[in-house]
């Protein structure tokens, strides 16, 4: 189906089927329950879950495919965002030509980077990426101040000149963002009993949008093109003899994966129409190497799996605060309890990133192939239960992808 | 004239001569050997034949095309192909996809997307590919992770791989380099195999004597950068000055 052959379909209506259901599965505890906490499924963070999924889609084509390591992947998402917003100063509120242009300009910007980056490979190559990046956060948070705000950030004001549409709405506030006038932020509330799902226009937009760039990278990763991006990650040497320029592909797919992460930025900025120059940021550029690492390079769900991972750590874990262990632990004897809080108090709130680093160091030493390889590793214990001696066989000589 | 033709070539290194004078014809469809002594610059040779080293003097032709200065994939593209010493395959890819990368090269020469058609429905290309392997008597090891092999199927590989592309000229670096004497005359056997069926030119550097009188049809000797015979490989097997390059003055 789709022209993709069992294996990934199979994996597309999966990823399909959990995206769209997202609001039903983030949600598994009662809105009242001790175990509120844990709940992701509110939307300001499920739309960051699929935004930073294409984000990190992007990178892995580039990263999972050519090995190419950009440190700067950032600056893309960062020019998309300020793309879109402009778009929404200056056009209309709707999200579809805000997004077409973060996803052209961004696409422009990684043809110039891309074109100095890749004439280095290796450490080189991320070097000059990080520098690019830097360069534009640079400018975008003094130098070009007229046209990004500086340090405060790019924002719809009440006198934004929009040709198609008001500047500002009939009770006096900024207009919303809106997809022919379906709003982004609007959300649909279903009371089940304690639970209460919540069904967000943008987040289904940016689901949806999420699943085609999915699916986009799941031909490119099977097509003759990804099959030369393969060979450029194994040997270069050899591709070169073989009568193949390998800089042009390394372009595109640097351009692609910049387009992928302009789209990302222009949906962040459509969810919520600001834009600041930390979204450009090394840190930034670094969350996504770790995303990709974490989830599995190189892997088609990996990226999006290391996404949501690092997002649900970042919103859930820092908001464990002191007076949350207490109540956990209140069971306790009063010494024992006030220890244990001891313990593991570095590693919530604010300490989330001692944990995600602890999480990446463990997941890079004991699985090199990331969540992803932990997957198959439970998947393949199971199967052994369940077959016996015929597995034997079958682990002997599979192919390799 | 032959479809190689090195005419005059000069290299130095700082102090060091390592190419004096080179004067080489290759013969279309002969095989031709070039051996010498360590040192005695038969790899500064091969780099000046594939463009990787542009010489102080002196032209390198091929086809009556100038090669120096050219980028590997252009070499590639005139019809040289190139085998390494270390064998220089996708080593992350299955055996199949090794071979369908040349095909793939061939076809749309050295820039076309493709980004979204099926690599798995390239009905064509799979069967040139499986048609090269089974060749190369390694259809059964299609799917086997390319750098799990023994360096004897590496190099078979390799060879192949070049072959798909129908070169004109076929330049091997040392082909059994490392190799168990078992791989090494299966290599022989593969390369005289091509040499018969085949219009190829092979041009071979080659330490070992036995590899290099099982196939060359000529025979360049080269010491301290310059040639110093060039003859059939029965008058080179008797040659004094050839003993004398590798033997030393006492023999």
């Amino acid at each position: 189906m789709f022209g993709l052959d069992k294996k990934d379909t199979t994996l597309l209506i999966i990823v399909a089927a959990l995206t769209l259901a997202a609001p039903f599965l983030l949600n598994p505890f009662p809105t009242d329950s001790a175990m509120a906490q844990f709940n992701a499924g509110y939307p300001d963070l499920m739309q960051r879950f699929v935004i930073f999924g294409i984000f990190a889609i992007g990178f892995n084509i580039l990263f999972g495919l050519t090995g190419y390591l950009s440190f700067g992947h950032a600056a893309f998402l960062g020019v998309g965002s300020y793309s879109a917003v402009w778009m929404f100063k200056l056009l209309s509120m709707n999200v579809l030509p805000a997004i077409l242009l973060s996803v052209v300009v961004a696409g422009v910007f990684a043809l110039l980077i891309g074109f100095v980056s890749l004439r280095r490979s290796g450490i080189y190559f991320s070097i000059l990426t990080l520098a690019f990046a830097q360069m534009s956060f640079n400018l975008a948070y003094s130098v070009l101040t007229p046209i990004t705000n500086g340090e405060t950030g790019l924002q719809l004001t009440l006198d934004d000149p929009r040709v198609l549409g008001s500047s500002s709405t009939a009770d006096g506030s900024i207009p919303v963002t809106n997809l022919f006038g379906a709003e982004m932020r609007a959300t649909y509330e279903m009371v089940v009993g304690p639970w209460n799902f919540q069904f967000n226009t943008g987040y289904y937009l940016s689901a949806i949008l999420m699943l085609l760039s999915f699916y986009l990278a799941i031909r490119i990763f099977r097509s003759p093109f990804g099959m030369m991006l393969r060979a450029v990650k194994s040997n270069q040497t050899r591709m070169n003899y073989t009568g193949l320029n390998s800089r042009p592909y390394t372009l595109a797919a640097f351009v692609i994966s910049g387009m992928y992460a302009g789209l990302a930025g222009g949906l962040m900025a459509s969810m919520d129409p600001l834009a600041g120059a930390e979204r450009m940021q090394w840190t930034a550029s670094g969350e996504v190497v770790l995303m990709t690492i974490l989830g599995g390079a190189g892997t088609l769900i990996g990226p999006v799996l290391g996404a949501g991972f690092i997002k649900y750590f970042e919103n859930i874990f820092s908001k464990i605060n002191e007076g949350i262990l207490h109540s956990w632990f209140s069971f306790m004897p009063d010494g024992l309890e006030d220890t244990l809080i001891a313990l593991v108090y570095p590693f919530i709130g604010k300490g989330w990133h001692l944990t995600l680093g602890i999480l990446f160091m463990l997941v890079v030493i004991f699985l090199p192939g990331g969540l992803v390889e932990g997957g198959q590793r439970i998947g393949r214990l199971f199967r052994r239960k369940k077959s016996g001696q015929e597995t034997d066989k079958s682990t002997q000589s599979t192919p390799a992808e | 004239m032959g479809i190689l033709e090195v005419k005059n070539v000069n290299k130095r290194f700082g102090g060091l001569q390592a190419l004096g004078d080179v004067n080489l014809s290759v013969a279309e469809n002969s095989c031709h050997a070039i051996i010498g002594p360590n040192g005695a610059g038969k790899s500064t040779l091969l780099n000046v034949l594939v463009g990787k080293l542009i010489p102080d003097t002196g032209s390198v032709m091929f086809d009556g095309q100038s090669v120096l200065g050219r980028k590997p994939f252009e070499i590639n593209q005139m019809g040289i192909s190139r085998v390494f010493q270390t064998p220089e395959i996708f080593g992350d890819l299955s055996v199949l996809e090794n071979m369908m990368i040349p095909i793939f090269a061939k076809r749309d020469g050295s820039f076309r997307m493709h980004a979204i058609e099926s690599s798995a429905q390239e009905k064509e290309i799979i069967e040139k590919a499986e048609a090269m392997l089974e060749d190369l008597n390694m259809a059964d090891k299609r799917h086997f992770h390319s750098a799990s092999m023994s360096r004897g199927d590496k190099r078979r590989l390799e060879i192949g791989m070049c072959l798909a592309q129908n070169p004109r000229l076929l330049l091997l670096d040392e082909p059994t380099a490392g190799m168990a004497r078992a791989d090494t005359n299966n290599t022989i056997d593969l390369l005289k195999q091509i040499k018969d069926e085949r219009d190829i030119t092979i041009a071979i550097i080659e330490h070992d004597m036995h590899v290099v009188f099982s196939l060359a049809e000529r025979i360049t000797v080269l010491a301290q950068g310059t040639p110093l015979v060039e003859d059939t490989p029965e008058k080179i097997k008797g040659h004094p000055k050839v003993r004398e390059a590798y033997l030393g003055e006492a023999a």
